[in-house]
């Protein structure tokens, strides 16, 4: 796990070249994805929970007639998580043909960095929440992760897949 | 005036392409599953020519020739018979039923045309 | 419109899928003992109807190779060769080629030749091989260029008459020139005149020719005078027979086009007439410069002349007095000028066929089911605006689902195709098991015409497959084994399907020695997926089958063992909603039992509340509702308890507690239970917070999006646009805690 997130940074693209970011916030902490994964943005509904899911899966919503499951990214991260309110929003986003929403506290920026720009995270001991970077960057002193999106899904549907 | 002709065929995929050349020859495509239902078919109609398969369910060529030939308003229709079975025994058959001649199956669209004018002037 | 050749070549092969069908059914017939003639007919015209169609599609090896199975079956109809099971197990092998054949012709990849020829060495060997020779002849009949070959082939099998075999066309004529126009390279060539003497005979008339139009096609030809008289006295005018041939035609035909032309005019009547054609020595150009495309006017009249003699056949009846198309558009639109007559008239014929595009369908499934929950809220939210239940809106809402439901089961049905053309082929893979493990087996099946869903029976191929391998393979006996068990030396596989409420059961059954559970379980210990020495029931033994990593075979055979297992077989049966049990006899056989969904889209459930969430159990499942009474409630465990249903206790379970939605009750007394009953005869009191309705749901897999969760079969969209959860009662029971102990969610990851 931990040389995937060290890897991903660089693997080999064009250091310069832009990469286009949604960041969300969620509790205090900023985070952000890869606007290419992103479907839609959508306010919250609420969930039908699945039995005998892992914690962090909020269950699955209905996405225009299809079953979308939603992930809990704060229970996911294991950060204090404020519950779901109307405020919530989740992020649509499309990875290696599945489609998964992510509970996020709300959708802040979209940022446009050259690829070069974004740290590998420094090693840590003991943090779970390291496996789930991708990496670092700063913006105006503030600090954005960049997700790991892959490691944030439930493991059940690559099971599936 | 365009020319009709019944085709009769069990193969679909013969009628197909039977109705494929006949249409494109400009002529009047009328098709049939078997002898019983060519027969069926010339209950209310009279078409210039007649194509017929031989080996077929309920009645076969021969026995459809047949039966043409001892209806009265239709005894003179030329009919042309369409098969693999080229045997000179076969030829001799069929012309014993009373078919005017015969097309060899698989049918180059033209030939049939070209038979079909032979039987039909 | 796409190319319509290309259209009728799809079509075909359809129509190839149609016949295999027809010659597998004639060729069972035969394997039961029935050779009569019209058996064999429809074996011989399946096979002939292929070779037509695929001839004209130049399908070459196809043709080949149906020429050569039709040839054995030609010798079967004659009686030359008689029908033994060796020869009907041939023709099996034969059919199961020929679909090969045809699936590759029709995926333009020619099948390895490795394949076929063994087989085709087999016909040869019964059909005695008569003249390879004339089978190559016969072949190039199907070349592509067909042009000039089937009247070669009318020539070259006339045989007797040595100026047919030149009948062929040469290759560079084109095709267009029947049309009359000369082929400019041969208007070069020096003009022939011809002297053609014709006498018919009666039996031209008789077989519909008519002299007329063979003049009129000598005329395209080139330049004709004719002269007629009398063969023999013509009687008096009131003994004229119409029919009677008595006149000769002696022409003059001055042409540019070959002797081969000019014989092809009057092939029909080959033998039917007295004729000769001989090129005139001094022939000469009578009017140079002028082209045979020309003379028409001028030749008209003697032909006409001659031909208005009382021996004309069709005075009345020239051609275009037909009575018209019953419909114009006849040869675009509709096979048949009467379709619903005609098919009325036929006791065995099909009823008439669309062939739709399966995305269309699919499309049309999609756009009812949104149907479906479109009037499912549009339900709610008149029941949430209090309306009465008589007014016009609630009887119009309730007419409007009445309709939906007959729209939804027609559409379903569109889908719906009988598993027949799936159990043929496994008829194939018995034959194929058979010979690879040497055991006699056969095939038989039941119950073909059922019908499920197309994509089932799609998916269901490759279970069926491993599974029917593994009836023969370790299910059967060998031969000798059977023999000295008393039963007969030929092992039977039985392969059925039926519809069984509201669900299609498809079995698998031998009649071989059953399982044997001792070392079924000691495997099962080998291979640490159990631990030793524990005493299971034999229904519990059987189950280790489906474990991951079991295999049944001590030494690995080279047919069933493929890395495939009983447990792959399990999970794609579970993906398809379906179930898989088996029940084994020692001694007398092993039965595995598949049951179904009839649809993967639509199904009729009970919708039921628990804690907060909103269910779906399948209706099929439930057998009866109870509310239960302290009477009935009985405790087994410390932390589990029974529920006496008549005479029979059976186990509770709080739905509730068993998916983590919250703790057990402390007491039952009062609730509402689902009596959910299982095929395999396993009950148990399913025990919800409320029942809310009953109705039909479109199901929408969690598979795909999120994967398999433990005792949820599917999800479905609910009127207020909820998910639910559609529950899968067998595998919730099968994993059922039993006890009211809940499990957290976290124990329980994946």
């Amino acid at each position: 796990m931990d040389t995937i997130t060290q890897d991903a940074p660089q693997d080999g693209k064009d250091r310069n070249e832009e990469v286009e970011l949604l960041s969300f916030r969620i509790g205090e902490h900023e985070y952000s994805v890869d606007i290419m994964s992103v479907r839609e943005i959508r306010g919250w509904t609420r969930a039908t929970s699945l039995p005998r899911s892992p914690h962090y899966v909020h269950g699955v919503i209905n996405l225009r007639g299809t079953v979308l499951p939603v992930v809990d990214l704060a229970r996911r991260l294991g950060l204090e998580a404020e519950e779901p309110s109307e405020r919530s929003v989740i992020i649509v986003v499309d990875l290696e043909g599945r489609t998964v929403g992510v509970r996020v506290d709300a959708v802040s920026d979209i940022l446009s960095i050259p690829r070069g720009e974004m740290q590998p995270p420094p090693e840590m001991l003991n943090d779970d929440t390291e496996r789930f970077v991708r990496g670092l960057i700063v913006i105006e002193d503030r600090m954005v992760r960049v997700l790991h999106l892959e490691a944030v899904l439930p493991p059940g549907t690559e099971a599936a897949a | 005036m365009s020319i009709s002709v019944l085709a009769v065929d069990d193969s679909r995929t013969m009628r197909d392409m039977l109705r494929l050349a006949l249409v494109e020859a400009g002529m009047d495509a009328h098709l049939a599953e078997d002898g019983q239902d060519g027969l069926e078919v010339l209950d209310q109609l009279k078409p210039d020519a007649i194509i017929t398969d031989i080996n077929m369910p309920r009645l076969d060529g021969f026995g459809f020739i047949d039966a043409v030939r001892g209806i009265d308003r239709l005894r003179n229709i030329p009919i042309l018979v369409l098969t693999t079975e080229s045997a000179e025994e076969l030829k001799a058959k069929a012309r014993r039923a009373g078919a005017t001649g015969w097309i060899v199956k698989p049918f180059d669209p033209e030939k049939l045309v070209r038979a079909l004018r032979m039987v039909t002037g | 419109m796409s190319d319509p050749m290309q259209e009728i070549r799809a079509s075909f092969f359809i129509e190839c899928e149609e016949l295999l069908e027809a010659l597998h059914d004639g060729l069972e017939a035969m394997s039961d003992g029935a050779a009569d003639g019209e058996t064999i007919n429809i074996v011989f015209r399946a096979v002939h109807s292929i070779k037509g169609g695929a001839g004209a599609f130049s399908l070459d090896q196809l043709v080949g190779f149906a020429h050569k199975f039709e040839n054995a079956l030609d010798a079967v109809r004659a009686g030359t060769l008689s029908v033994d099971d060796g020869l009907v197990r041939l023709f099996f092998k034969c059919g199961d080629i020929l679909s090969d054949l045809v699936r590759a012709s029709r995926d333009d990849e020619p099948l390895d030749t490795a394949i076929t020829d063994p087989v085709i060495a087999e016909l040869l060997e019964v059909t005695g091989d008569v003249g390879g020779d004339e089978e190559a002849a016969e072949e190039v009949d199907f070349a592509p260029t067909a042009l000039s070959l089937d009247l070669d082939d009318i020539g070259g099998l006339a045989g007797a008459d040595d100026a047919m075999a030149d009948l062929a066309l040469p290759d560079d004529l084109p095709p267009l020139d029947i049309a009359g126009e000369p082929d400019p390279d041969e208007a070069a060539e020096q003009e022939t005149t011809y002297r053609i003497v014709f006498s018919p005979e009666p039996e031209l008339y008789a077989g519909g020719n008519e002299p007329l139009f063979l003049f009129r096609l000598l005329q395209e030809l080139g330049k004709v005078e004719s002269s007629v008289e009398a063969t023999a006295t013509l009687p008096a005018l009131d003994e004229l027979q119409p029919n009677a041939a008595l006149l000769t035609w002696t022409l003059t035909l001055v042409t540019n086009a070959d002797v081969s032309a000019v014989e092809e005019v009057f092939e029909f009547v080959d033998g039917l007439c007295g004729l000769s054609i001989e090129p005139l020595s001094d022939d000469r150009p009578e009017h140079p410069g002028e082209e045979s495309g020309l003379p028409a006017a001028e030749t008209t009249t003697p032909i006409e002349a001659a031909t208005a003699t009382p021996s004309d056949p069709l005075p009345a009846d020239p051609p275009g007095t037909s009575q018209p198309a019953p419909a114009g558009d006849a040869g675009e639109e509709t096979e048949d000028p009467r379709p619903a007559a005609a098919s009325g008239a036929k006791p065995v014929a099909k009823s008439a066929t669309v062939r739709v595009d399966l995305e269309r369908i699919d499309r049309l499934v999609n756009l009812v089911g949104e149907l479906v929950i479109n009037q499912a809220m549009l339900a709610q939210s008149v029941a949430t605006a209090g309306l009465p239940s008589n007014s016009p809106v609630s009887s119009g809402l309730d007419e409007f689902q009445h309709l939906t439901r007959n729209i939804q089961e027609s559409v379903m049905m569109i889908r719906a195709q009988p598993v027949k053309s799936l159990f043929q082929r496994m008829g194939r893979i018995v034959r194929e098991a058979s010979t690879a493990t040497g055991k006699d087996a056969r095939l038989v099946t039941d119950g073909e015409a059922t019908e499920i869903d197309k994509t089932v029976i799609e998916r269901l191929s490759d279970p069926l497959t491993h599974m029917i391998r593994n009836a023969v393979d370790h299910g059967l006996e060998t031969g000798e084994q059977r023999v000295a068990a008393g039963k007969p030396e030929r092992g039977t596989v039985r392969l059925s399907a039926a519809h069984r409420s509201g669900r299609v059961v498809i079995e698998v059954a031998d009649d071989g020695g059953g399982i044997n559970r001792a070392r079924v379980q000691s495997i099962a210990e080998e291979k640490g997926l159990i631990a030793p020495g524990q005493s299971l029931a034999d229904q519990e033994i059987d189950n280790l089958l489906f474990l991951p990593g079991f295999s049944t075979a001590a030494e690995v055979s080279n047919l069933s063992g493929r890395g495939v297992g009983m447990d792959v077989v399990k999970s794609s049966i579970s993906a398809l909603g379906g179930r898989i049990s088996i029940t084994s006899t020692p001694g007398r056989g092993t039965c595995f039992s598949i049951s179904l969904p009839l649809t993967l889209a639509v199904l009729d459930g009970m919708v039921v509340g628990v804690e907060d969430e909103t269910m779906v159990v399948p209706l099929n499942a439930i057998a009866e509702t109870l509310t239960l009474s302290e009477t009935d409630i009985r405790p087994l465990g410390p932390q589990t308890r029974v529920v006496l249903v008549r005479d029979a206790f059976v186990p509770l379970l709080d739905l509730g507690a068993e998916l983590g939605y919250r703790a057990p009750r402390a007491d039952y007394v009062g609730s509402i239970a689902l009596l959910i009953s299982q095929e395999d005869g396993s009950r148990a009191a399913l025990v919800v917070d409320q029942i809310e309705d009953q109705r039909q749901v479109v199901i929408k897999g969690l598979q795909d999006s999120y994967g398999h969760v433990p005792g949820v079969a599917a999800a479905t969209i609910l009127g207020d646009g909820q998910i639910a959860l559609i529950l899968d009662p067998a595998d919730l029971i099968a994993n059922a805690s039993g006890k009211s102990a809940p499990e957290t969610a976290l124990q329980k990851a994946g």
